[in-house]
């Protein structure tokens, strides 16, 4: 029988929503336990959130001062040596997966399985290759632990709120290296919805044209309480900082509503927004392959219809 | 300091990949090879350290079957000092590709390796941690912006969250973002220079690396598609409809 452990990804001592989408691919293995695994320096207001989440079985922690921050060469060790024991190591396909993911997967000996879209059988998984041109299904060697990122935008959150798994703390003993270091974390202040897990983001390209443009995207997405995404041409310009990239080299998302705004519809900016609920292009150019792939195209000059479209709002 | 640098060779990223009716694979005869981007930002940026005196040699590796000459060609035109071509007929995975990688560290004892953060074909994004891994060696991954001094690298990495910053001792592993750098065009002259470097040819059988990889694709299929919505005259149709789905 299988025995899953998710790795939990949390910043600023608040678990990410990306755990709980790791749970529910977790879930769809059908094992026999999940266990979620929190490494951090204070673990306990991390560990009470992750034992609210439906279907865990038990909460690991190892609190240390080394896993102040999530340095991957620091993190693997010990995820290698907890992994004893386990059919499958899950972790969320976001930076921090996929930087320490392969870490692990590479101390263990085994190959990684990365972005898991479903869950076909406890070995047979499901997960997109070319920009997500391609579906592949992948089945990985049953005499093996398996190592997989988890795509977060095609699982939901495993609910939360009415469970409470016990908390344990677990003693590993691995000798961490000193050989890397963190320096600092410079984050965007925003009192914004993250865009990861928002319901509604608008999204603007380069046809917003500057930095001080983007202003009337931002607005915009203020007024309908969406966060705001843009493609990497606006990134490389210099408009929004690069945390703001949605597609195959930036962030994948799933809101329900996607608004892009002077985005012409790259497919390496479709690969990031395949599964968003409803997709709203608005661009100037009616030949734009955004409008391929849009449930609602509206052809017109942004600065003119965003305006609009507040005034229509009320 | 002696650089190393994946240069893989992929289906370039204007194709539009096409799945084999049978579900046996993707069509890939005929179709546009380059050089993966992330491996052109690696490679532009050793060759921008050593234009620093940071570095004295770079070195492009691809794995690969005997036609990938023409591929490291390019490589060598762009500045490589030299290239290995580690021949092998069947693809490799990611674990091991930093297998051979770690062999040819062994061997060549860079200062510092630098891979692309995934290749755009399989986009597994994986080796160079894995490499990193086996090598026991830092890692940075998601590079935008890399400072060399005093036997480190102080690396800013493209996070969700924003920009972490981290400082790795060297020998290390650096993996690129699409902002490091933009890589330079290769010249007419640089390509005739080309032609008398040097490429080292290993056969992957003798390089003592286990190629038992623990994945096997079984299937390929087409992405579901997202089928064309309707186009409305102005934005008050527009608030309307997403209102009508309760989006609004
Ligand atoms: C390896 C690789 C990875 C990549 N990864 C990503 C990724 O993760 N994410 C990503 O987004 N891209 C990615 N790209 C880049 C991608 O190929 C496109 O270049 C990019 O998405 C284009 O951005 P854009 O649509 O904003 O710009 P453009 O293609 O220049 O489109 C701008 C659009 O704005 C419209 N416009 C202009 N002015 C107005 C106006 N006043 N009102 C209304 N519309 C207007 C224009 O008609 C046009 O359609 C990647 C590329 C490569 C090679
Ligand atoms: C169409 C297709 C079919 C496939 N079919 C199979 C199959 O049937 N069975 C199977 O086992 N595998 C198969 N694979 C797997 C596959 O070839 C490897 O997993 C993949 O090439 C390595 O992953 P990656 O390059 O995405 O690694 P990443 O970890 O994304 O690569 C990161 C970086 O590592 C370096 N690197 C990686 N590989 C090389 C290389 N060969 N030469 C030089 N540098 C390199 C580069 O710097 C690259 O930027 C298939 C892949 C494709 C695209």
């Amino acid at each position: 029988m299988s025995k899953i452990l998710v790795i939990a990804e949390h910043l600023g001592g608040k678990l990410n929503s990306s755990t709980a989408r790791a749970v529910s691919a977790a879930i769809a293995v059908k094992g026999e336990a999940i266990d979620v695994l929190v490494l951090a320096d204070s673990a306990d207001a991390i560990a009470a959130e992750a034992a609210k989440i439906e279907g865990v079985s038990r909460v690991l922690t190892v609190a240390r001062s080394e896993n102040a921050h999530a340095l991957a060469a620091v993190l693997a060790p010990q995820i290698a040596k907890a992994a004893a024991g386990y059919s499958h190591v899950f972790v969320p396909s976001t930076t921090f997966g996929k930087d320490v993911a392969p870490r692990v997967a590479a101390l263990l000996g085994v190959a990684q399985v990365s972005d898991v879209m479903s869950v076909e059988g406890a070995h047979t998984f499901k997960r997109p290759i070319y920009a997500g041109n391609a579906i592949i299904t992948v089945e990985a060697d049953p005499a093996h632990a398996v190592v997989a990122t988890i795509r977060s935008a095609s699982w939901p959150a495993a609910a939360s709120g009415a469970a409470s798994a016990p908390v344990e703390a677990l003693a590993i003993d691995a000798s961490l290296p000193t050989h890397t270091r963190f320096v600092e974390l410079k984050q965007g202040a925003s009192n914004r919805p993250d865009l990861q897990s928002a319901s509604k983001v608008v999204s603007g390209g380069r046809g917003v044209g500057s930095k001080e443009n983007f202003d009337i995207i931002f607005k915009f997405a203020d007024k309908i309480g969406a966060a705001v995404g843009a493609s990497r041409a606006a990134v490389d310009a210099g408009y929004v900082p690069s945390d703001l990239q949605v597609g195959q080299t930036g962030k994948i998302i799933a809101p329900e509503l996607y608004m892009a705004i002077g985005i012409s519809g790259a497919i390496q900016h479709l690969t990031g927004i395949k599964d968003a609920g409803t997709i709203v292009a608005i661009n100037k150019d009616g030949e734009a392959p955004i409008f391929e792939v849009a449930d609602f195209g509206l052809v017109g000059d942004l600065f003119k219809l965003i305006p609009e479209l507040e005034a229509a709002l009320g | 300091m002696k650089i190393l640098v994946g240069y893989k060779r992929v289906v370039d990223y204007n194709v539009r990949i096409q799945v084999k009716p049978d579900g046996s694979g993707v069509v890939t005869d005929g179709v546009k090879l380059s050089a993966n981007p992330f491996d052109d930002i690696a490679l532009e940026e050793a060759l921008r350290l050593r234009e620093k005196g940071v570095a004295e040699e770079v070195i492009v590796v691809g794995i690969g079957p005997a036609d990938l000459t023409a591929h490291l060609r390019n490589g060598l035109a762009m500045g490589a000092n030299r290239a290995i071509h580690v021949v092998a007929s069947d693809t490799v995975q990611p674990l091991t590709a930093a297998r051979v990688f770690l062999k040819l560290i062994e061997k060549e004892q860079p200062g510092l390796v630098i891979l692309g953060k995934q290749a755009i074909d399989d986009d597994a994004n994986q080796t160079g941690q894995m490499l990193a891994a086996l090598w026991d060696r830092p890692q940075a991954t998601f590079a935008s912006k890399v400072e060399i001094a005093n036997g480190k690298a102080t690396v800013t990495r493209e996070v969700d969250a924003g920009l972490e910053v981290i400082e790795a001792e060297l020998p290390a592993v650096i993996t690129t973002d699409l902002r490091l750098n933009e890589p330079r065009f290769i010249k007419l002259p640089d390509i005739m220079k080309a032609k008398s470097k040097p490429i080292d040819t290993i056969e992957f059988g003798t390089l003592g690396v286990e190629a038992h990889d623990h994945l096997k694709t079984t299937h390929y299929a087409a992405p579901a598609k997202r089928s064309k919505g309707v186009m409305v005259k102005d934005a008050a149709e527009l608030v309307a409809a997403l209102k009508q789905k309760g989006l609004l």
